[in-house]
């Protein structure tokens, strides 16, 4: 490319520097030229390209008003018309990069833009999205700055010399996207295959031309036939724990999971309940801990006989930023001592 | 979690409000809630009135426990 190549930055309300999980809500606001982030990316990128407007967008908003947010980013990419978006990084947070994603699925469908971001592999955003973005991969939280800048540097740059056609994953630097290209390779298949084979037999390397998705789907259980014999379990990802949270458990990346007796609790309130989650705004949570976890009502329907009984106990983490590996451990405990105390049905609830 | 817990052989509702994300770990049965700091509430109502929605939304997940499905199914507003 002989110009400029020009660049519309989409970042959240904190690294757009508006303010932390308070300033979650807010619609879409357009900034000239680079901020945060995006500083440390024109100058890497130097006389190849720059940013030229700013998108920032709160997590929250995004998540909650996708249809507002999407549109609202649509007049600015038109009105912009850039070469190229760039969007996050946004490591493991999941609502960035539910949004990074969902802005990808704009430019790339309706607006035929390209999209480079930087997501930590186990973002549900990645997964979500991968058709619609170049996603380099980065370490699960913000630390990983330094390192995630010149790697998207590096494919931006790469994406300038080569005009947008980008070679493959592996080569560029961007994790898979699940899209199938065309090729001619020097050898046939089935010299390929048996190659495979002889190297897999002998354990060498090999590489899968073909690596199989991972479909790890659970079949629905059979539903419950008569609820009021039933015992019901509330479980947690949005972090409610007695108040001042006395097994510490961490905001982020939560280490462990909690188990709670509320045999003699009939309503979570600012007194005995908070939440350790700090994905969210905990404002609603403190005040009226129900609002995540509804013991409140729980009790009412257990009074009123429409279920046979909440079981005493409840089950709590943090689920920001926490690991697939570790929440996969927790549940699996939880779910056993559930089944342990009789419990046939679980609400779990989430932020 | 909902996934493993439910793999463990309990029926599990998942209350969420960012639904594809619960679509993508793979919760069966699926209630949308409000807003992502109050799932379950809605600090713009007087309490009664948040009570109550907090009581359609638990009402909503009881009777996902009570449905038989076959996939993924979101049980959105009647």
């Amino acid at each position: 490319m002989d110009k400029k190549l020009r660049i519309v930055h989409y970042i959240n309300q904190f690294f757009g520097q508006i303010g932390g999980e308070e300033k979650a809500d807010i619609p879409p606001r357009v900034e000239e030229g680079a901020i945060g982030p995006g500083n440390a990316i024109n100058n890497a990128l130097g006389n190849d390209a720059e940013i030229v407007k700013t998108i920032i967008c709160g997590d929250t908003y995004f998540n909650e008003n996708t249809e507002e947010a999407t549109e609202e980013i649509k007049k600015t990419l038109k009105d912009v018309n850039p070469d190229l978006i760039v969007a996050g990084p946004a490591f493991n947070a999941g609502r960035y990069g539910m949004a990074c994603g969902g802005v990808a699925e704009l430019a790339n469908t309706e607006m035929n833009i390209p999209v480079i971001s930087g997501l930590y592999p186990e973002n549900p955003g990645y997964d979500m999205y991968k058709n619609f973005a170049y996603f380099v991969e980065t370490s699960n939280s913000a630390a990983g700055m330094r390192e995630a800048i010149p790697n998207m540097v590096k494919l931006i740059k790469s994406f300038i010399e080569k005009d947008g056609d980008l070679g493959r994953p592996a080569e560029e630097g961007y994790m898979p996207r699940a899209i199938r290209v065309n090729e001619f390779a020097e050898e046939r298949g089935a010299k390929r295959a048996v190659d495979m084979l002889i190297n897999k037999i002998s354990d060498k390397d090999f590489e899968t031309e073909y690596p199989m998705p991972d479909f790890d789907r659970v079949d629905p259980e059979d539903p419950i036939e008569n609820m009021a014999a039933t015992k019901v379990a509330l479980v947690t990802s949005g972090g409610i724990v007695p108040k001042n949270n006395p097994d510490r458990i961490e905001s982020s990346s939560a280490s462990k999971y909690g188990e709670y007796d509320i045999s003699d609790v009939y309503d979570l309130t600012i007194e005995c309940h908070e939440t350790a989650h700090g994905g969210y705004d905990p404002v609603a949570a403190n005040q009226d801990p129900d609002r995540v976890l509804p013991v409140d009502v729980m009790r009412d329907l257990e009074e009123e006989g429409i279920i046979g009984e909440l079981h005493n106990k409840f089950y709590t983490t943090v689920g920001n930023g926490t690991s697939v590996a570790n929440a996969k451990a927790y549940a699996q405990e939880i779910a056993e001592k559930l089944l342990g105390d009789g419990v046939q049905a679980v609400i779990l609830t989430s932020t | 979690m909902v996934k493993e817990i439910e793999r463990a052989g309990l029926p599990v509702v998942h209350v969420a409000t960012v639904v594809p994300i619960s679509k993508t770990v793979g919760a069966n049965r699926i209630v949308p809630a409000i807003a992502i700091p109050h799932p379950l509430g809605n600090p713009d109502l007087d309490k009664g009135k948040e009570k109550k929605v907090r009581r359609k939304i638990v009402e909503k997940a009881l009777k996902a426990l009570e449905t038989d499905i076959e996939e993924q199914t979101v049980f959105e507003d009647e």
